[in-house]
């Protein structure tokens, strides 16, 4: 009677992959953001990294693959999913009421849709250097320094980077602790440490994210 | 106490479906949710109309039976409650309260507020079971137990099918039930021989019927009316990722 194969298992698969693809990509934000806090030691300390990184071009295109993966696999699990989802509720409730799911929770894709759009234009920004060439175009290649000192001090570029950091904050508050739940790492003695690990990173990594763009923009580091 | 209902009419699976509004005077705070339809269903039928038809069977609140989005909450207001216990006492004289049925590709409706549940069936019979030998019985202390799995597993085996998870769940995902019954088994060491397999044929199953993704929102918890966790979900998902990564049989 058991042990028949089955051929079919969709859901359960997208999940575990958009978890591993999530616990890469929070780990990514984690090394990404003690990078960008090297801006307050000074223009030399964060410019030395950014040429230091370059120099293990292997390492760095490694690097880069393992997220490009991890970002096309995120997302195409989300799509699948909210597909599959969708289908699995052709016709809404006429009143519905959340008891006890959170608005992080709820609003999984709007929020990571944002920060996709903000992930390409950051990219735009910062790695390509397509959006802003006029403001960078007498600044030396690998001085990232001066690059953040000139693009935070225009108030719609710092606006949408704050506006995209609390969103990725709304993202992860959910997203941390969810990784845990669907990788099946949950144990009565340890769930309450998780939920509050999962959702105080979330805030930690905004919070550290947002002192670069607001710090130059209200003149703290000039 | 009078009410004002909205109420979910739909003459079969194939029909669009409408909502259509009684007014009820008369109602006594004691009865149950069901109680109050039923007095509808009198003065409905005494007018020559159609009855609502709902699903109901013990009215005790342990048979899964009843299944109703009232006021868009599963089983109504109350917490750990079906719709069967929950007493009108629990409502303001002259509430509105709008009635529909459980919402799911996998849970077609029938009639009314009546859905077809038997996906749940389908998974049951794909391995929510154990295999053994019929025979005499044996010693009630030949198989040991410990008291915290004894506990854990009578927590999960609490789960009365009713689909009250799949209803609130944003994108009808039966994981709640599954990993209710996934883990009532796999706690109990007669159950733990046949895990691998059963974990893969339920999941299979639960997806063949079309059920929707976990986005761990916890809103099926919030709504079961036997407190079922969702600890459980974790416990099916490391089941099921043991299983899929590990078994050797196909």
């Amino acid at each position: 009677m058991l042990g028949q194969k089955s051929t079919v298992r969709l859901t359960l698969g997208y999940k575990l992959l958009m978890a591993a693809t999530g616990l890469i990509l929070v780990g990514f934000l984690l090394a990404h953001l003690c990078g960008n806090l090297l801006l307050f030691a000074g223009a030399e300390a964060i410019n030395q990294y950014a040429l230091k990184l370059r120099e293990y071009p292997l390492l760095l295109w490694l690097a880069r693959g393992v997220l490009l993966l991890s970002v096309c696999g995120h997302i195409y699990a989300g799509i699948k999913l909210s597909l599959l989802n969708k289908k699995a509720r052709p016709q809404a409730y006429a009143k519905a009421k959340r008891v006890k799911a959170g608005f992080a929770s709820q609003s999984m894709l709007l929020s990571g849709l944002i920060v996709l759009f903000f992930i390409v234009y950051h990219l735009a920004h910062f790695t390509f250097k397509w959006t802003h060439r006029a403001m960078f175009q007498f600044l030396d290649e690998h001085d990232v320094y001066s690059m953040v000192l000139l693009s935070f001090k225009s108030p719609w570029v710092t606006g949408f980077y704050v506006l995209s950091v609390i969103l990725l904050m709304v993202h992860l508050y959910h997203g941390i602790r969810s990784i845990f739940q669907t990788l099946g790492l949950n144990h009565p003695k340890y769930n309450l440490a998780i939920k509050i690990f999962g959702q105080s990173l979330s805030v930690l990594l905004a919070f550290g994210f947002l002192t670069l763009p607001l710090s130059v923009f209200f003149k703290f580091l000039e | 106490m009078k009410l004002k209902l909205k109420v979910w009419r739909q003459k079969n699976a194939g029909d669009k479906g409408r909502f259509e509004n009684y007014s009820i005077d008369e109602v006594s705070a004691d009865m149950s949710f069901l109680e109050m339809l039923d007095l509808v269903n009198e003065q409905l039928l005494a007018q020559g109309k159609d009855a609502i038809a709902f699903d109901h069977d013990c009215r005790e609140g342990i048979c899964g039976a009843c299944s109703l989005m009232i006021n868009g909450i599963a089983h109504g207001p109350e917490a750990a409650t079906t719709a069967c216990q929950l007493h009108m006492r629990h409502f303001e004289d002259g509430s509105e309260l709008c009635i529909e049925p459980w919402r799911a590709a996998a849970f077609p409706i029938v009639k009314d507020l009546v859905t077809d549940r038997s996906a749940f069936d389908r998974i049951i019979q794909a391995g929510g079971f154990i295999s053994t030998n019929t025979g005499g019985a044996q010693d009630a202390n030949n198989v040991l137990v410990s008291k915290t799995d004894s506990d854990k597993a009578m927590d999960a085996a609490a789960c009365i099918g009713c689909g009250a998870c799949v209803a609130a769940c944003k994108n009808a995902s039966a994981m709640l039930f599954v990993s209710a019954k996934v883990a009532h088994l796999a706690l109990l060491p007669q159950g733990k021989l046949e895990r691998s397999q059963r974990v893969l044929a339920m999941v299979g199953q639960m997806e063949r019927e079309g059920f929707g993704g976990c986005t761990n929102t916890l809103e099926c918890e919030a709504v079961c009316p036997k407190s079922i966790s969702v600890t459980n979900i974790a416990m099916l998902n490391r089941e099921f990722i043991k299983a899929a990564l590990l078994t050797e049989e196909s």
